[in-house]
């Protein structure tokens, strides 16, 4: 192994970040398309379909990341589907997103108040009718700044993926501790590169909530 | 041949039954103010008929679509019947325009194009023709209702459900909103009131219908009902709201 | 090809499970004493006043909140030995738990003493109370009650990160696992069952914070 500089370390470590980012990203927008049919379950008038996203809900909130990540990993080969660090790692992370976007959602659902509800339903609207037109486009308003700061969870939640040998950010701190014995200054830049992709999305969703809070 | 028919509607929430086997009928045309105290069910009757409110026993039939408890066909009983709230509830993403072309277009759908045409007539009729574009939040309370109004108009309804609506306006608004009443009873739409306006009632409804403890105590032409209340409750009633 | 289960292999485990739930527990416990001790010191910090203690724990919870708690971590066990800094892997566990949870309830606290009435305060303030009197009898309290739901989650989500833990080889419920389906070849099962167990954790974790909640907010509020 030759000698590691600073830089050398920074660049691979950027390099693998990029994974992170794309990790992301997919499981932001799966998780997203997954958490608004869920979403819709969970609001349905159907009592049975409530229950159930109710369920899904719970069970994604109330387990650890790092156990539905295994669970996939080992479930697609007793299913006779081979599996890949990448594959699981999608699959875990976009359910994982799709219950907690849900749950944010619902919340966003429940604060339309009961009259729009009403106004629509005695307006002979069915269900998706209603949500499409009325409920929806109020709660997109007050979903964006949650929505937001969720993305940070998410790319933070990309780093338990290295634990099955997904080579993103983490992973590749892991590696390059391992080929040039600096712990400290590896994790404390992976760290820094985290810090980099995360805090502006914080930022940004809380002067998203600030702006709506002024506007009401 | 009634419009609306009522036939032993019972409703409980839990362990409180709030209507006790109401049997009403109302004739195309006629204009109907449900009155008596808070809590004696009035504001729920109103809400079964729409199926806002689900009903334990009756039917519900208004112009051959039919409710009953199993609650069949809404949609079909809510393409009928018009409603409009004491919160206005219009939809603030919306203008006010928007408001009242949404369920034709939706639910109904009509074209565009005609839909537009019915919203600038029935927001004509209620006196707003050039607050088309206007979001709810830019108008008044009386605005909004009157609003609320067009919107339910604008479904073409056999029958209107008005339910306290002018409740939640402040004073100096609540006569701009009650012309418009007016109005459409004088066109001939069968109109259902819940009011707390007993002037307004005696001068515009062609029934009373006076409510107590989940059932019907009283109905008929509102002189009658002013001048010769049969029951001490409705007489009690009276007094306490003509001294206000 | 029919894969046949077989969860007894995992039960043949069942004391080195029983010892994981106990440490998760444990961890857990630790961390939430701690973590919140440090979030009202925290939270009392950025409503100072003080310009400099307002940014310095600023800082810490804004690096804690936008990093992962692996990353943290293996930090504290792998990085901080370079610093002559070196901790066995529970007591790293518990430090980089503490540490999370301390960022995450300052945030949360902070958030409940902001929403305090500016009414109670100017009355305290003209009964000549101090600013850490006012702090501690009629800010704070009301606070943590108003915010005990969310602080409450946050707890849970600290208690299912610590599944990560397993990593630095402190001995908690995952590690458990690892070490199980390393014995009995039957990954799937064994994370099932360990899944399982967590729910439970969680399950059994809310409930308890909630009866907490009830019990030290109600009976304060009853006696005022």
């Amino acid at each position: 192994m030759p000698e590691f500089t600073t830089w050398d370390i920074l660049y691979n470590l950027i390099l693998a970040a990029r994974w992170t980012v794309v990790l992301s990203i997919l499981a932001f927008i799966c998780g997203g398309i997954a958490g608004l049919l869920v979403l819709l379950g969970r609001v349905s008038p159907l009592p049975w379909l409530r229950r159930t996203m109710n369920l899904y809900i719970e069970l994604f909130q109330g387990t650890p990341l790092l156990m539905q990540i295994f669970i996939v990993f080992f479930a697609f080969p007793l299913m006779g589907v081979e599996t890949t660090a990448w594959t699981a790692a999608v699959v875990a992370l976009t359910l994982f997103t799709s219950a907690y976007l849900a749950e944010i959602w619902r919340g966003c659902v429940e604060s339309v108040p009961k009259g729009q509800w009403e106004a629509s339903e005695s307006l002979a609207m069915s269900f998706t009718e209603q949500m499409r037109y009325v409920i929806l486009p109020q709660a997109l308003r007050v979903a964006v700044p949650p929505t937001v700061g969720f993305s940070v969870q998410v790319i933070k939640g990309t780093a338990v993926t290295s634990i099955i040998g997904f080579v993103e950010l983490t992973k590749a701190g892991t590696m390059i501790t391992n080929a040039t014995f600096q712990p400290f200054l590896v994790y404390g830049l992976v760290g820094l590169l985290y810090f980099a992709l995360c805090y502006p999305l914080s930022v940004y969703a809380k002067r998203l909530e600030r702006t709506l809070h002024v506007a009401r | 041949m009634s419009l609306v028919k009522l036939t032993g509607i019972h409703k409980s929430y839990g362990d409180n039954e709030v209507l006790k086997g109401i049997d009403l009928k109302v004739n195309e045309g006629q204009v109907v103010a449900l009155i008596g105290r808070s809590g004696s069910g009035k504001s729920t009757l109103l809400r079964t008929i729409n199926g806002l409110e689900r009903i334990n026993q009756g039917s519900i039939e208004v112009d051959g679509a039919c409710v009953d408890p199993g609650q069949s066909d809404l949609r079909a009983l809510r393409l009928k019947v018009g409603m409009v709230f004491q919160q206005f509830n219009l939809f603030p993403h919306l203008t006010a325009g928007q408001n009242v072309m949404l369920a034709p277009v939706v639910v109904k759908k009509q074209s565009k194009a005609d839909v537009r045409t019915i919203a600038e007539e029935a927001l004509a009729k209620v006196g707003l023709a050039d607050k088309f574009d206007a979001y709810p939040d830019q108008l008044s309370g009386g605005q909004q209702q009157r609003v609320a109004i067009a919107r339910s108009l604008a479904m073409k309804p056999r029958v209107m459900l008005c339910d306290e609506i002018t409740s939640a306006l402040d004073p100096e608004l609540v006569n701009e909103v009650l012309a418009v009443v007016r109005k459409l009873a004088e066109e001939g739409m069968t109109l259902l009131l819940v009011t707390h306006e007993m002037r307004f009632a005696r001068e515009v409804c062609d029934t009373l219908v006076f409510m107590h403890k989940g059932r019907i105590a009283e109905q008929g032409a509102p002189e009658e009902v002013f001048t010769k209340p049969a029951t001490p409750e409705l007489a009690q009633f009276i007094g306490m709201v003509t001294e206000r | 090809m029919a894969y046949s289960f077989d969860f007894p292999a995992v039960f043949d485990y069942t004391p080195v499970l029983v010892d994981g739930v106990v440490l998760t527990a444990a961890l857990t416990v630790v961390s939430t004493v701690a973590g919140v001790s440090i979030g009202i010191a925290g939270a009392a910090a950025r409503t100072s006043g003080v310009k400099a203690l307002d940014t310095a724990v600023g800082v810490y919870v804004e690096v804690i909140r936008n990093t992962p708690f692996l990353v943290q971590l293996f930090f504290i066990f792998f990085g901080l030995p370079t610093l002559g800094i070196r901790l066995p892997e529970w007591q790293a566990a518990v430090l980089a738990m503490v540490v999370n949870l301390g960022a995450y309830s300052t945030e949360i606290i902070r958030a409940g003493i902001q929403a305090t009435p500016r009414g109670l305060i100017e009355a305290g303030e003209s009964l000549a109370m101090t600013r850490a009197e006012i702090f501690r009898h009629i800010v704070i309290k009301p606070a943590m009650k108003k915010i005990w739901p969310a602080l409450s989650s946050q707890i849970v989500i600290v208690m299912l990160g610590s599944s990560v833990c397993s990593q630095i080889a402190a001995e908690e419920l995952t590690f458990a696992a690892n070490f199980i389906q390393s014995r009995n070849f039957r990954p799937f099962e064994v994370y099932f069952v360990v899944t399982a167990l967590y729910l439970g954790l969680a399950v059994l974790l809310r409930w308890l914070l909630a009866r907490f909640g009830n019990l030290v907010f109600a009976r304060r509020a009853a006696r005022a």
